[in-house]
């Protein structure tokens, strides 16, 4: 790739160093290391159960480390919980959503980040005012903002799990599967959204097992098997047989190496 | 409550969504109103007299405040059995300082002893209360366990502060907490009290609709507000006038009289007016509705309630909040202990006994899932008064105790049926 020198020369946004968890025994995530730079989406490859989503969720503040170090801008970044990450202004999409499924879309939107008024009372009338003025940019269709969001449809609440991420200034963005529970125009709503983040300078780490998706979508893609990870192979230099023998057998194809 | 979604376009139907009022809500008025003439009926004009709403609204009150801090235990999917051996513990305990520790101190009848034992209360269930919550939230030992314990230990605990003997009689300003004839508001006050409410109910009202008019939301028709102010101020004006129709019996009347400096002259009436122990509920309705809807914490509560690994990965404390829900719900336990007790103006051994489970029916009864996550404060406030109006009916209309047990508890099946088929109907 004719920006690998000049990425090189940078320092990442993100650094995951020989990252390892164990649970119960099994070592879910084994000595595996990432990096991410900003404007940049690198993809996570892999089998279910290879061990991306509990690598990215060591990030994200959802699991805490056995080993290994988080760089966030070359410094050693402390994440033990969800909290940290978002001091970090790591924002993540996660598989399930998860979403307060008995709440609005406003009060999914700002879970945890409420807007208050002056006497410290939270202000549904002004995040049911932002949620409309975000919402009308991610999905103009979307218009049940009284309803729990048990009630939406799949993308309606992928839109509103998308809404959360982008609102509050991300400058690391994980979206785990974004993808998986949409119709073609809302996928194609997504990835004109990644496009935007991205020259806008946000780094996104993007879990698929779509090889599409992460050709299309990605510049980088870290590929994991059985918790380790295989290589990171840079998009323009690998088909999509690459890609999925490196998926499949574990093995990294001759001179496409990222490093 | 169970309705048809085909016929959602009904004009009925049409008229009390514009009007925005909830159909549980309807529902359970409905159910109320129902009982209330059904026992006029049966006893022929007995239920629906001043002398027994008062009565009513009095005996509801203990239970109501600890039901709306059930219904935060429940929507964060825990449960608190406790509640009930609590009462009688924190009882226990307040009454003893103000009988054997604080008159040796501060002198017998000194002013400020009623004042330290209500704080003393409190503060005492709030910690109890904490110290579970952290066991739960922190050691992650199961609600139901932890709490079992808890109804065992504080009934146990309760029974060593006096060795089982009966503490009486309480502070005499203590007891005025309790209602009856000395603990109302009098008539001039609960007029006035009855005014304010209704004027502070008609500002909100018109405050929301403001508020939601700037950001340029769709705000209910004119006559809709209008109906909704009326039916607020109505019903509070309203019970004010039935209870300052309460007459005061005779043989009370020169020692109330002077106590509200009146004099005693023949034919003198005076009524009873609103009694403070319920003053002290619609307070803490009122103030935990704010929290449940218009707090960060109360927004937490429910959250979680819905999804735990979501409230968790947003960024909320969920063990923290489990102490704090617990905590509180410690402090209402204080507050119905100093209703329960002053009401008695003793405390025996006895008290509180069966009361988690009336606390949990009331919630249960007015729309709180066990599932977690679903519940409103009114709603047990009124699922207290439907199971008080509930037992005293039957009891005024001469019903045998052990059936009314068997009423009251087919009524708690029914009633969360109801619930259920209504929740499956609207998609709740």
């Amino acid at each position: 790739m004719n920006t690998q020198t000049s990425q090189t020369a940078r320092v990442p946004l993100v650094e995951l160093k020989n990252m390892s968890i164990s649970f119960g025994g099994v070592r879910a995530v084994d000595d595996v290391s990432v990096d991410l730079y900003p404007g940049e989406v690198v993809g996570l490859l892999g089998h279910n159960g290879a061990g991306k989503s509990t690598l990215i969720k060591m990030l994200s503040g959802a699991y805490g480390a056995d080993s290994g170090e988080i760089r966030i801008n070359g410094e050693v970044a402390t994440i033990h919980n969800p909290r940290d990450a978002r001091r970090y202004n790591i924002e993540t999409i996660y598989q399930t959503l998860a979403l307060a499924d008995n709440l609005d879309a406003a009060s999914n939107l700002f879970l945890g980040r409420e807007l208050v008024t002056s006497l410290g009372f939270v202000d549904d009338d002004a995040m049911e005012s932002e949620a409309r003025k975000i919402m009308a940019r991610l999905n103009p269709n979307f218009q049940k903002f009284s309803d729990p969001v048990s009630a939406l449809s799949g993308g309606q609440r992928q839109s509103v799990a998308i809404a959360r991420a982008v609102y509050f200034d991300a400058k690391i963005l994980i979206m785990d599967e974004p993808t998986a529970a949409l119709g073609p125009m809302e996928t194609k709503m997504v990835s004109e959204l990644i496009e935007q983040l991205k020259s806008e300078g946000i780094g996104i780490f993007l879990i698929s097992h779509d090889i599409h998706d992460v050709m299309h979508l990605c510049d980088r893609a870290s590929v994991m098997k059985n918790g380790q990870l295989v290589g990171t192979v840079d998009v323009n230099d690998v088909t999509d047989d690459d890609l999925l023998s490196m998926i499949i057998l574990g093995k990294h194809p001759h001179g496409a190496d990222g490093k | 409550m169970q309705r048809d979604p085909n016929i959602a376009q009904n004009p009925g139907q049409n008229f009390i969504s514009k009007l925005g009022i909830d159909l549980r809500l309807l529902g359970m008025l409905g159910a109320l109103v129902l009982l209330c003439v059904m026992f006029d009926l049966f006893t022929g004009g007995r239920f629906l007299t001043p002398r027994n709403l008062f009565n009513l609204s009095v005996q509801t009150a203990s239970v109501a405040v600890m039901a709306t801090g059930m219904v935060f235990v429940i929507v964060t999917r825990n449960i608190d059995l406790s509640v009930g051996s609590l009462l009688g513990f924190i009882g226990m305990a307040a009454a003893a300082i103000q009988v054997h520790v604080l008159p040796d101190i501060l002198g017998l009848g000194h002013w400020s002893i009623w004042i330290i034992a209500a704080v003393f209360a409190v503060i005492m269930g709030a910690v109890i209360g904490a110290v579970q919550g952290w066991i739960i939230g922190y050691l992650t030992v199961p609600a139901f366990i932890v709490t079992l314990g808890g109804f065992l230990v504080y009934r146990g605990a309760m029974w060593w502060i006096t060795q089982g003997q009966t503490v009486a009689p309480l502070d005499p300003t203590f007891r005025l907490l309790g209602g009856g004839a000395d603990g109302t508001l009098g008539e001039t006050l609960s007029w006035i009290f009855g005014v304010v409410a209704s004027l502070t109910a008609v500002g909100l009202i018109l405050a929301s609709r403001r508020r939601k008019a700037s950001h340029g939301f769709t705000v209910k028709p004119v006559w809709a507000e209008g109906i909704l102010i009326g039916l607020a101020a109505g019903l509070v004006l309203g019970y004010v006038w039935i209870m300052n129709s309460y007459k005061i019996a005779k043989g009370a009347l020169p020692r109330i009289a002077e106590a509200r400096g009146v004099e005693m002259v023949d034919g003198l009436v005076l009524n009873h007016g609103v009694a403070i122990p319920v003053i002290i509920l619609l307070g803490v309705t009122i103030v935990m509705t704010l929290i449940s809807t218009r707090t960060r914490f109360g927004r937490y509560v429910y959250a979680t309630g819905g999804n735990p690994e979501a409230a968790e990965l947003s960024g909320i404390n969920t063990r923290l909040l489990t102490v704090k829900v617990f905590s509180l719900m410690g402090a209402l336990t204080g507050i119905s202990a100093i209703i329960a007790s002053a009401r008695l103006g003793a405390v025996d051994v006895g008290l509180g006994t069966l009361d988690e489970l009336r606390v949990i029916a009331a919630a249960v009864i007015g729309g709180t899932a066990l599932s977690g996550g679903f519940g409103t404060i009114y709603g047990a406030v009124i699922g207290a008064l439907i199971m008080q109006t509930l037992q005293s009916g039957m009891a005024s209309v001469g019903v045998d105790a052990p059936l009314q047990s068997i009423v009251v508890g087919m009524v708690l099946v029914f009633a969360v049926y109801v619930d259920i088929v209504y929740r499956r109907k609207t998609g709740a």
